[in-house]
């Protein structure tokens, strides 16, 4: 346990919120930041803690001063309260209220609602570290390990970031919120995180890249619409936050690119021609591209449930008294109201997957996804790219939405991943060609050996064409000091 | 609604509720299936509920009473992943009449009464076993049970979320079991009453909005522990068989509605409809066990299900029905001898349902918004239990004497024991001592008449009848009571009616039928609540409600 007694908070802490000035917020942080640390001991990347990573840190929210890049011992990390900057005059720019000025305080009516939010948001945070606190000793390179532990710090601080909202905004419930964030866990049986995609396990670094990919990219979203929030503070939060989680996605969109390229190479060098011969390919220390998909498939479906309900009202009120906005809402062309407008929304009608026009304000989660799948559409290409180039012979693509749901529409319902609505005997008897087995959990297991010499790979991941920070793949991103 | 509503139904018919047996402890479990909605126009998430699910709820808590006697613990869950109940559904309030409305929520309190009813007076506990959310009716069905266990898991609550979210109030007795049954400080129930997303774990268990909050993992174990604790403390027979509660015997025709011992005559024009009664045709069994082997078939059991159901059928099909005239058709002697069977065989666990059911039946008769009237005439049997009818209607007349060529004795009506405690209204008050509060000499003097057949002048005389006519008279005097019936305001008349028939002190279920009635369907009607910019009107469409905020 490090020293937690005695913390000088205005060097600790970097912040642009006069978090020194502000003795309400400072008593508040003051309580909670032992759990925190606490929490990140018991609960952060598990054998690291003594390690000396090269990590980048925000200290402040101008270009030079966001992305700090130093040895840390991540117990030693500066999480800060960064927020974008304030624009005067800015509006609440959708829903009810829309031309409003945007609200610098909660307004009691949506008091509730935003802590909801709130809570949501930040309970995926510290979540998806737990998810992926044993994924360090597997590391497939030093740089892969560094990336990791640069997301586990972030969701650190993007978890900081929602309990100061918590803290500064929602008196003695946002204190309770905020304690409560640090006392469920992912995957426990009796306090399970919020979200049904927190809860399932990370168990390879294959998992890892495509939850960076797919589930951070929700998180994105996620990120997006609140970031166009009427609640100011929230808004601001969530730009800042957006910055870095930019980096959460290159990590899954790269370290899923990389593999891709490492089998494609292999394949050939090997003479392989079929993407489809499995158990070749897996001889050769490499994950084979069925398998991938099989991954993409899982992780997909899984981040679409976290988008809610396609037609809901929560999502409706959220937008109509505009504390959650669309993707981009400002650049929609549109009366940004939406009492009169209508969206396609995919249903289930009569046993078949067909669109069907709902009420826009009710559709709002629908449109999310839908620009959610555009979003990921565009990374599957950037991987077909890596396929093409090798010349092999094969493409990855999403599942069709109704595929291997828990929530909404389809939740009901057995759908092939081309969309074809299946009777429960012909799911059970295929799925397993669409969903990762034991038997591919255990073979992509057993390639994750650690592999931490300086400059170099596992044999299923190729280097990356540039490191980070300006720095090359054979940099020492990580100092491995073990406890 | 030109749909007929049928209240009859059988576990095998169910489409919304599941049951299970083990030993002494059943499971009730609520699984809606949305697409069986009693009505188009709103599909049943979430497991919320119309008057078809609370129909097969009312059924199965019957059931349970009558058919499983062994059964000392009844566990209600939820038959979803992570929602208990979400309550009544909303889409549905907000499409249906008024009419609709104020029915469905007299029916689903009366269900929520009788599983409280088990409780109390058949030693059958209810322990409800939330896991995911109770929101709204949800919990008012949770409020019912002896005994709340709440999930913590960081997601079960429990919520009345009706004001915030739907500006109206929660319709089955939510408010009133928050205070007068659980007692949680009226500053913490207006704190709950006000949050939509409820309450959880700890809080809910220190605010006394439930008795246990258990951890996910040791839930299935909690529960069961929890219905060992109530099984002990019940009185439920060990070894005794159930009755089988065989489908009633019914036709229903377009102006009447034939049963094996009640008969409905309806007359459109006049907007009345006539129930007879028929007295029992065979003396009583001669020992409970012959009563057992009669079953369902029991005269008092059969008559009271056949007029359970022909009440709940004018209620909710015949709406314009304003007056219900009671007429009874049979021998006395027999009723009184039934009477005395059940008296004497209290003891036994049927005869005390059968008694706890008349009591139930009589008290959907006192909160049913029609005109009650009684005629006695010559050949009736107004006597024991069926003179309970009698005093249960707002008004009573007496044929005295004989009309002419009708060689029957003239009418007569006899008390027994059961009318004096037997029977209590929602009170806790006999109907008896309801109508006598204000001269309880002539509730003694009425005791001292039990058993004896009374004309219509000492009836009269003693107070049980509003009025006695001779054959001359009779004819134009319940003409033009009926006829100036027929010509008041049918709210008028309800309104009326409910506050002079419940005379006497406040219980918990006086209190949940007065406030519904008087706060509830009141906020049903304005525009706040009803309106096109209502709340209820704009629910789910996520545009907000347009409040008038004149406080009345
Ligand atoms: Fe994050
Ligand atoms: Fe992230």
């Amino acid at each position: 346990m490090p020293e937690t007694t005695h913390v000088d908070y205005s060097t600790k802490i970097p912040n642009n919120v006069g978090l020194m000035d502000d003795q309400r917020v400072l008593k508040a942080l003051e309580q909670w930041h032992p759990g925190y640390i606490d929490w990140w001991m018991t609960m952060g990347p598990e054998g690291f803690q003594t390690s000396d990573v090269y990590l980048r840190t925000a200290v402040s929210i101008d270009p030079k001063g966001w992305a700090k890049f130093d040895y840390v011992k991540m117990p030693d990390y500066r999480w800060g309260i960064l927020l974008a900057p304030r624009h005067d005059g800015r509006q609440v720019n959708f829903g009810a209220h829309k031309g409003e000025p945007a609200w610098q305080e909660v307004p009691g009516e949506y008091r509730a609602m935003l802590r909801r939010l709130i809570v949501v948001q930040g309970d995926t945070e510290p979540a998806s570290v737990e998810q992926q606190r044993f994924l360090g000793k597997t590391a497939p390179s030093l740089y892969d390990m560094r990336n990791l532990f640069q997301v586990n710090v972030e969701e650190g601080r993007h978890l900081w970031a929602m309990v100061y909202l918590l803290h500064k905004y929602f008196g003695k419930d946002g204190r309770e919120e905020a304690d409560e964030l640090l006392n469920r866990r992912s995957g426990d049986d009796d306090k399970p995180r919020m979200l049904g995609a927190f809860n399932e396990e990370t168990p390879d670094w294959l998992s890892f890249f495509m939850f960076t990919f797919f589930t951070d990219r929700d998180g994105k979203m996620q990120l997006e619409s609140l970031a166009q929030s009427g609640f100011d503070p929230l808004s601001r939060t969530c730009r800042f936050m957006l910055t870095e989680e930019a980096h959460h996605m290159f990590v899954g969109e790269t370290g899923v690119g990389r593999a891709i390229e490492s089998t494609c190479l292999a394949m050939k060098a090997a003479g392989i021609e079929d993407p489809n011969d499995i158990e070749a390919v897996r001889r050769l220390g490499v994950i084979d591209l069925p398998t991938m998909q099989k991954k993409a498939n899982l992780h997909f479906s899984l981040s679409l449930d976290l988008f809610g309900s396609e037609v809901s009202t929560n999502a409706a009120n959220y937008y109509n008294s505009g504390v959650k906005g669309r993707f981009q809402e400002t650049r929609i062309d549109d009366d940004h109201q939406l009492t009169n407008a209508v969206y396609p929304v995919s249903k289930l009608v009569d046993g078949r997957i067909k669109m069907v026009d709902e009420p826009a304000l009710t559709a709002i989660n629908m449109r999310l996804r839908d620009d959610y799948v555009a979003d990921c559409s565009k990374g599957v290409e950037r991987w077909n790219k890596v396929i093409e180039k090798a010349g092999v012979n094969f493409r990855l693509k999403l599942p069709h939405v109704a595929f291997h749901r828990h929530i909404g529409e389809f939740q009901n319902v057995k759908a092939s991943p081309d969309g074809e609505v299946l009777s429960d005997g012909d799911w059970s008897k295929r799925k397993d060609q669409w969903l990762p087995s034991k038997a591919d959990g255990d073979f992509i297991q057993s390639l994750m050996a650690p592999c931490w010499e300086r400059g170099k790979f596992a044999s299923w991941i190729a280097p990356p064409k540039v490191g980070i920070d300006n720095k090359g793949g054979d940099f020492e991103y990580v100092k491995i000091h073990q406890a | 609604m030109a749909k007929r509503i049928d209240f009859q139904t059988e576990p095998r018919r169910y489409r919304h509720w599941k049951l299970k047996f083990d030993g002494d402890v059943a499971e009730l479990i609520m699984d809606v299936d949305e697409t069986a909605g009693l009505f188009e126009g709103y599909q049943l998430k979430l497991n919320s509920y119309d008057l078809g699910v609370d129909i097969e709820l009312a059924d199965a808590v019957q059931r349970l009473r009558f058919e499983h006697p062994e059964v000392k613990v009844v566990v209600l869950k939820s038959g979803k992943d992570r929602v208990f109940c979400a309550g009544a559904n909303i889409r549905m309030l907000a499409g249906s009449t008024h009419a609709h409305k104020v029915n469905f929520c007299k029916f689903t309190n009366e269900t929520r009464n009788a599983m409280e009813d088990a409780s109390a007076a058949s030693g059958q506990k209810y322990l409800c076993a939330v896991r995911g959310t109770a929101a709204g009716g949800g919990y008012e069905l949770a409020l019912a049970t002896d005994h709340i266990l709440l999930a913590d898991d960081g997601n079960s609550s429990v919520a009345l979320p009706e004001l915030p979210l739907l500006a109206v109030l929660p319709g089955t007795g939510g408010l009133t079991r928050v205070t007068d049954k659980r007692k949680v400080r009226r500053d913490l129930a207006d704190a709950f009453c006000t949050v939509e997303e409820g309450v959880r774990g700890a809080r809910a268990v220190k605010w006394r909005l439930v008795d246990q909050s258990v951890p996910s993992s040791k839930f299935e174990q909690g529960v069961k522990d929890a219905a060992r604790k109530l099984a002990a403390g019940s009185d439920r027979p060990a070894d005794a068989k159930g009755i089988q509660l065989a489908p009633i015997e019914r036709r229903i025709d377009a102006d009447a509605v034939t049963y094996s011992a009640v008969k409905v005559d309806i007359d459109r024009s006049t907007r009345r409809a006539t129930i007879t009664l028929q007295g029992p045709a065979t003396p009583p069994p001669a020992s409970v066990a012959d009563m057992h082997a009669e079953g369902a078939a029991f005269w008092p059991l059969r008559l009271a299900r056949e007029l359970d159901d022909a009440i709940l059928h004018l209620r909710l099909n015949e709406g314009e029905i304003g007056v219900l005239i009671f007429k009874t058709q049979g021998e006395a002697a027999q009723v009184l001898a039934y009477d005395a069977f059940l008296d004497a065989s209290e003891g036994h666990w049927l005869a005390r349902e059968v008694l706890h059911y008349w009591k139930r039946v009589l008290k959907r008769i006192d909160v049913t918004s029609r005109s009650l009237v009684a005629l006695v005439e010559p050949g009736s049997c107004f006597a024991g239990t069926l003179a309970e009818i009698v005093v249960a209607c707002d008004r009573s007349f007496m044929l005295e004497g004989s009309f002419p060529g009708d060689n029957r004795p003239p009418a007569a009506l006899t008390l027994s024991r059961l009318n004096f405690g037997a029977y209590p209204m929602s009170n806790d008050l006999s109907r008896l001592a309801t109508r006598f509060l204000g001269e309880p000499e002539s509730l003694d003097t009425a005791k001292g008449e039990i058993g004896k057949p009374l004309d219509a002048e000492a009836c009269e005389t003693l107070g049980l009848v509003t009025a006695a006519f001779d054959h001359i008279d009779w004819d134009d005097e319940v003409r033009i009571f009926l006829e100036e019936r027929a010509s008041f305001s049918a709210d008028g008349l309800t309104g009326m009616e409910a506050n002079l028939r419940f005379a006497g002190p406040e219980t918990m279920e006086t209190k949940i039928f007065g406030r519904l009635t008087a706060w509830q369907n009141w906020i049903f009607q304005r525009p706040n609540a009803a309106g096109t910019e209502g709340a209820l009107k704009r629910y789910g469409t996520g545009v907000k409600a347009n409040f008038n905020p004149e406080r009345v």
